[in-house]
């Protein structure tokens, strides 16, 4: 028996959700007393992958070819599929991230496999009976699901749950199954990758705007805020929908779920469906002009007043902060 | 072009989330219901690519007759035909069996779906049916092109985006980008009368997961409120009391 994780690269490099998924894997294994076992696919060197060790994986299957450097969803599956085969897994972790979306749910099915997307904190298990939670109704609630199946695949959201480092070392296996061209339906042409912004998903920082800020020309002072703070950007639907921003940063029930440690709202009154997309992170601070602005009632941290004279106080003494 | 397009059936963005049976049951009285807001992106799409080859869309859902204004709405905004599956949506993977069961036999070039829906949002019927179907799937399309026989599709990942082509027939579940949700017109909505919406049998398919009980998320403590003058204070407790930063 096993745990197999599934570890996500960017070019090579491993993505920070896939520590936290290993450290989520590990904490499983521990509870079954068993392994935690990982595979990587792509061009991953061995000095990144060693790094899992210290997260308490003993085992690494990787996969490196260039055939499959880029993502090829079905590839993808069918190798997490066997190789959870190969170790005997009775639990596939995936991260719930856009890759992790496409891949975890084939992974599944071709497994046979009870999935639960999204899973908080780690599974009760006992006898026969598995159950973990999620959330459900965008936010609004939280679902216990119990997982009937003989192997459980589960993802877990970026920032959900802390990557910790136990020390160890882990062992490198080359890992080659075959590739069906069947698989092979699906080819990447291009990425285009925003260089200088904060992938909002991973974010641990998120600055976000509404309409309060009256139009686009006004952004400059919100990216600079951001900028101070190391944080991703976001706005609200009106201002996507408005065009005054990509939909990429829409954060809401629609749009992007986020569970930063830290929220920014500013000028964002918060209506239903944009508090759904931002309930679960850990701190949230509201800047609004409006007292009676609902987003108050569920913010840590309130300042009642204009955004564009408190934003660029708050950038100051930040700076000076930074600076202590 | 032939499509088919999955429907959920699912509260309205507004509802208050409630449930009864010692929170085991989510609480329906009084909440209205809509098309998933993804899955209006994915019909409206279909039926645009639809005018521009010619083709047919074919609107699916999985649930009980009380889906029937929801998929009758999918007919309105231009599903040439609906087909019901008779049964309660138990988990994904007993929604995607029934959608894969009936796709199997109806031979459809493109399959679209919403990126998640917002009641169980866990984003999984798109890609089990592909693997079901022995098809490709994106799951989180931000832009979907068809052109000579192959998909051309922009998907969103962490920090950006993605160019790729896919064969034909593909699974896409489609999010904001995709195409722009169209209103049903009064024509629509007349026309939508007549079109034919079938009801099927399930297929005998066991869940894998249940839900066995729902909370409300724990709320938050009352709100400290700063003066807009002490900006700094609120530095401070975001340091040394939140520790975000």
């Amino acid at each position: 028996m096993s745990v197999l994780i599934y570890i996500e690269n960017t070019e090579g490099q491993l993505k920070k959700s896939a520590f936290e998924a290993a450290s989520y894997g590990k904490a499983i294994a521990e509870q079954l007393q068993t392994e935690a076992i990982a595979i990587s696919i792509g061009n991953v060197q061995d000095d990144q992958i060693q790094k899992l060790g210290s997260y308490g994986i003993s085992k690494v299957l990787n996969v490196s070819t260039d055939t499959l450097k880029s993502f090829v969803n079905q590839a993808y599956a069918s190798i997490i599929a066997s190789a959870a085969k190969k170790e005997n897994a009775s639990v596939v972790i995936l991260s719930n991230t856009f890759s992790g979306k496409g891949l975890a749910p084939r992974v599944a099915a071709k497994l046979s496999a009870g999935i639960v997307s999204g899973a908080s904190g780690v599974p009760q298990i006992s006898g026969d009976t598995f159950e973990v939670q999620t959330s459900a109704f965008s936010n609004k609630a939280i679902a216990t699901v119990s997982v009937q199946s003989v192997i459980k695949v589960l993802t877990v959201n970026p920032n959900a749950f802390p990557a910790k480092e136990t020390g160890g070392s882990t062992t490198i296996e080359a890992y080659t199954p075959d590739i069906a061209q069947a698989d092979l339906s699906t080819v990447v042409q291009e990425i285009v990758r925003a260089t200088d912004t904060i992938s909002l998903p991973e974010a641990e920082i998120v600055v976000s705007a509404g309409r309060g800020l009256k139009g686009p020309e006004n952004w400059a002072m919100i990216e600079e805020l951001a900028q101070v703070l190391g944080a991703a950007t976001a706005c609200s639907k009106p201002v996507s929908d408005a065009g005054w921003r990509p939909h990429s940063e829409h954060v809401g029930q629609t749009g992007i779920v986020v569970s930063p440690n830290l929220y920014i709202a500013i000028g964002i009154s918060g209506a239903i469906q944009h508090l759904a997309g931002v309930s679960s992170s850990k701190t949230i601070v509201v800047i609004n002009k409006d007292p009676e602005a609902p987003f108050f009632k569920v913010a840590d941290y309130g300042i009642v007043g204009d955004a564009f004279v408190i934003v660029p106080k708050l950038i100051e003494a930040l700076k000076k902060h930074k600076g202590n | 072009m032939k499509i088919l397009v999955c429907i959920s059936n699912v509260p309205d963005t507004t509802s208050k989330i409630t449930f009864t049976n010692d929170n085991t049951t989510f609480n329906t009285a009084g909440v209205q219901y809509i098309i998933n807001p993804y899955d209006e992106i994915a019909l409206s799409k279909a039926v645009d690519l639809a005018a521009a080859t010619n083709g047919t869309v074919t609107a699916i859902t999985v649930g009980d007759a009380g889906t029937e204004p929801t998929i009758r709405k999918a007919l309105a905004i231009g599903a040439d035909n609906a087909i019901r599956i008779d049964a309660l949506p138990a988990d994904a993977w007993f929604v995607a069996n029934q959608i894969a069961t009936y796709a199997r036999d109806n031979n459809f070039d493109l399959i679209l779906t919403g990126r998640e829906s917002i009641d169980y949002n866990s984003a999984q019927v798109a890609a089990m049916l592909g693997e079901l179907l022995g098809i490709p799937s994106v799951s989180v399309a931000k832009g979907l092109q068809v052109s000579n026989g192959q998909a051309n599709i922009e998907r969103e990942i962490e920090g950006g985006k993605e160019m790729l082509t896919s064969s034909l027939p593909v699974v896409v579940g489609t999010a904001e980008g995709v195409a722009e949700p169209k209103i049903p017109n009064m024509r629509g909505i007349m026309g939508a009368r007549s079109k034919p919406l079938e009801v099927i049998p399930p297929a005998t398919v066991d869940p894998l997961t249940k839900i066995k009980s729902y909370a409300t998320p724990p709320s938050r403590g009352s709100v400290n409120l700063i003066d807009e003058d002490q900006v700094e204070q609120l530095v401070n407790l975001l340091h040394n009391e939140a520790k975000v930063i």
